[in-house]
């Protein structure tokens, strides 16, 4: 009796992996994203899932036309359009006309990723890519903040939203300041404990801070992040801004106001840590999230716009080739300039 | 444990599953005889050995069947007593047609192999020691298959301070040298002992995971005094079995990069090889057998088997129940081993072990695009750029991969295993490096 043999495939050692794959650390983005994403809904209503919505659909929608992927749409398995398009959802006023929504997706995912040559290949975050376009293009909408509604208000969806393309739309009828404007603009200071609870305007992820801090700590917990980065943009806004505290109390912010306020623990949490447009080297997360946290301080107490972690983030991620040129680690065996250990 | 508080390793690297459960309590067996044996000239690093037989010839079990071609080279003993079938081409585990001696066994023979005379190391030169060793067709029994004897030469003006054993057997399913280290520690520590003092070692150290507490016991509990053994226990991790990794762990030293651990006045060895070195000198058995692992979810009845040299992996795999839907068989660990394309090859002097998988363990090949998450970069011993480098070797940017040091990647394959996205970084490292040294020896 002769049996035949195996039919034996002939792979390339290592035969085991770690099991943790791509799609699965998106999955752990979005579920480190989850408490931002309820806490934007419990604030503003089915507005923000409107605006979530369209932003998505406007970057799925996109990948799945565009990318040259094939079958059609292979591309989307990687679950990083999803990704973007929520995380650009997150960093959008409340009451944003749904197609502006969608029309930043749509160039977060065509501009931001795809003209490069798709996942891993692009120097910008795409979703800050999404909405510096949307800054560019609309100004004002993305600069008017809508108030904070209450519980009893969550089906009441903001006139804003419903703005047809090209027209002048419905304009809210209550629009307020951001925490960052009002101390840039007016010289007021928010309280800390309502930047801490989200009781504030701003975007749809960016106003409450425990929530925020509670995801980035489930991420670094996961090792999906990078926990360099994010303590280092801190570290470096708490430092410098607190050095210029310390010179003139009364015409600048305390430190606590700076890291707690606008945009920056959102950005620093879950746009900076972005793998693809972030330094591989520890090294240089260091590097990069010192730089971010420079231009952001320099922007906000100097620069015109209230808020600067956007350009912050864009400015580095289009540093971080040349920071993983110089910050690469010291080889086995090897000293700092790269020669063999005597 | 025994309470070593601050256990040792090396930095960076990974922590497989370790899968040792299917065979670490199997105690070493024999495997019955088989009809016949084949044994390429080429199985160590170095020049082929020259056949010293001819076809038809009659050979006892431990004779000389082929002479070292060189002081680089080693010597082959005909691990069954039998008949000389043929001296042809034969197909190599890795592939390719290989010069090779087929043996038949006798049938009638006992294959008993009488005691030779003690071999008197103390009174032996240094030069006549390493002629011994060579002479007892010694390699690196973990896999890379370097003469053992060739260690044993110090280049001019060094010398070996330190002996160092590895007993880490880091790779996941293997657990032959476990077993060893259990029912044979004072082989292994005759070896050391032999050794350490023939190379006039200060200091002789054995590293052994902390995943074989037993083992460290054994060992200890053969150790005399008065011997400048020791046994230290090592964190678990990948791949602390890889030399330089070993001696970062164990003293905090790095080699320096395209050197070797000699010329930190180390002579790095594995526990097979001591053991194996140990019965030449005691017994004057020559290396003729050794332990493999036999294991993985495609075979049936796992082992650890001592198998003669040559066994082809078809008797192994019948006698251990090859399971039919297998569908990967690998020579080595899982990390670093090397797949066969067909069941009719030999063990070798360096097979530590055959491991078969069936369709549902065959790792995922999905593979997506390199989100530069720098897994890689925290698995690398080395603590090279794997992400990089594979992008650069797909590219075939050779100077850039110079300038990044390719030439250190010693491809264990921490990197790829840690991959999320299934890039075969180190089958891409592994190819440009291949491609450097071709367009090197061009250019020369």
């Amino acid at each position: 009796m002769t049996r035949r043999d195996p039919q034996l495939l002939l792979q390339a050692a290592p035969f085991l992996r770690r099991g943790i794959t791509t799609p699965g650390l998106m999955v752990d983005v979005l579920l480190g994203l989850s408490p931002v994403v309820l806490a934007a809904i419990y604030f503003f209503g089915l507005s923000a899932i409107a605006v979530m919505v369209a932003a998505t659909v406007g970057a799925v929608g996109t990948e799945w036309l565009l990318s040259p992927a094939r079958p059609r749409g292979a591309s989307l398995r990687d679950g990083s359009a999803i990704l973007t398009g929520v995380i650009l959802g997150l960093c959008l006023p409340p009451g944003m006309a749904l197609w502006m929504a969608f029309l930043g997706g749509v160039a977060a995912i065509g501009l931001g990723k795809l003209v490069f040559g798709g996942l891993g290949q692009n120097l910008f975050n795409p979703a800050l890519v999404g909405r510096a376009f949307l800054q560019a293009a609309f100004p004002t909408a993305i600069t008017t903040w809508s108030e904070q509604g209450t519980i009893t208000e969550f089906a009441t969806v903001r006139a804003g939203n419903f703005a047809l393309p090209f027209m002048q739309g419905p304009v809210d009828a209550v629009t307020t300041a951001t925490p960052l404007g009002l101390m840039k603009f007016e010289g007021t200071l928010t309280p800390l404990n309502d930047l801490l609870l989200g009781n504030t305007a701003g975007s749809l992820g960016e106003t409450c801070s425990l929530l925020i801090i509670i995801g980035g700590i489930f991420l670094i917990l996961r090792r999906t992040m990078d926990w360099r980065i994010p303590a280092a943009i801190l570290l470096t806004v708490a430092v410098f801004s607190g050095i210029v505290y310390a010179i003139k109390p009364d015409a600048y912010p305390s430190p606590l106001f700076m890291l707690f306020s606008g945009g920056l623990l959102f950005g620093a949490v879950y746009m900076a840590t972005d793998p693809v447009t972030s330094p591989l080297t520890p090294r240089g997360a260091w590097i990069f999230g010192l730089g971010v946290g420079l231009l952001v301080v320099l922007i906000r107490l100097w620069g015109g716009l209230p808020e600067g972690v956007m350009y912050a983030i864009l400015l580095m991620n289009a540093a971080t080739p040349l920071i993983d040129r110089i910050a690469q680690p010291r080889a086995f065996g090897r000293t700092e300039t790269g020669e063999a250990m005597a | 444990m025994n309470g070593e508080l601050l256990t040792r390793t090396f930095r960076h690297g990974v922590h497989p599953a370790e899968h040792k459960e299917q065979t670490e309590d199997l105690p070493l067996a024999r495997m019955p005889f088989v009809d016949r044996y084949v044994l390429p000239l080429s199985q160590h690093l170095g020049a082929p050995s020259v056949p010293a037989v001819e076809v038809g010839q009659q050979v006892q079990r431990g004779q000389i069947i082929a002479e070292p071609a060189g002081f680089v080279s080693t010597t082959l003993h005909s691990p069954v007593t039998g008949v000389v079938r043929a001296l042809a081409l034969r197909r190599h585990p890795a592939g390719q047609m290989v010069r090779c001696i087929e043996i038949e066994a006798d049938a009638f023979a006992t294959q008993r192999l009488d005691d030779g005379r003690p071999i008197d190391w103390r009174a032996l030169s240094l030069d006549e020691f390493i002629a011994h060793v060579q002479r007892a067709g010694m390699v690196g029994m973990g896999g890379a298959a370097f003469p053992t004897h060739v260690k044993y030469k110090l280049p001019e003006g060094k010398r070996c301070q330190r002996l160092v054993v590895n007993g880490c057997e880091c790779e996941p399913y293997l657990t032959c040298d476990h077993r060893l280290m259990i029912e044979r520690p004072e082989a292994v520590v005759r070896g050391m002992e032999i050794v350490a003092t023939r190379l006039g070692a200060g200091s002789a150290t054995i590293g052994v995971e902390m995943n074989k507490p037993d083992a460290v016991d054994a060992l200890r509990g053969v150790i005399t005094e008065g011997m400048t053994i020791r046994v230290v226990p090592l964190k678990v991790k990948y791949p602390q079995g890889a030399e330089k990794m070993l001696i970062k762990a164990l003293f905090g030293r790095e080699v320096p990069a395209g050197k070797f651990p000699v010329d930190l006045d180390i002579v790095v060895n594995n526990v097979a090889s001591m053991a194996a070195l140990a019965d030449y000198f005691d017994r004057g058995q020559p290396l003729i057998e050794r332990a493999i692992t036999v294991a993985g979810p495609g075979v049936e009845r796992p082992a650890n088997l001592i198998v003669p040299i040559g066994t082809p992996v078809r008797a192994v795999m019948r006698y251990c129940k090859l399971s039919e839907d297998t569908r990967q068989i690998v020579m080595g660990g899982p990390m670093m081993g090397a797949p066969l394309a067909a069941l009719d090859v030999p063990v070798l002097k360096g097979t530590s072990g055959l491991l078969a998988f069936t369709n549902g363990v065959i790792s995922d090949a999905n593979e997506y695009a390199c989100v530069r998450c720098g897994k890689c970069l925290e698995a690398c011993g080395n603590f090279l750029n794997p992400s990089r480098l594979a992008r650069l070797a797909q590219a075939g940017r050779w100077d850039e991969l110079e300038r990044m040091h390719a030439m250190d990647c010693m491809e264990c394959g921490a990197c790829t295993y840690a991959c999320p996205s299934g890039v075969p970084i180190v089958h891409l490292i592994r190819a440009a490096k291949a491609a450097m040294r071709d367009r090197k020896a061009r250019a020369s």
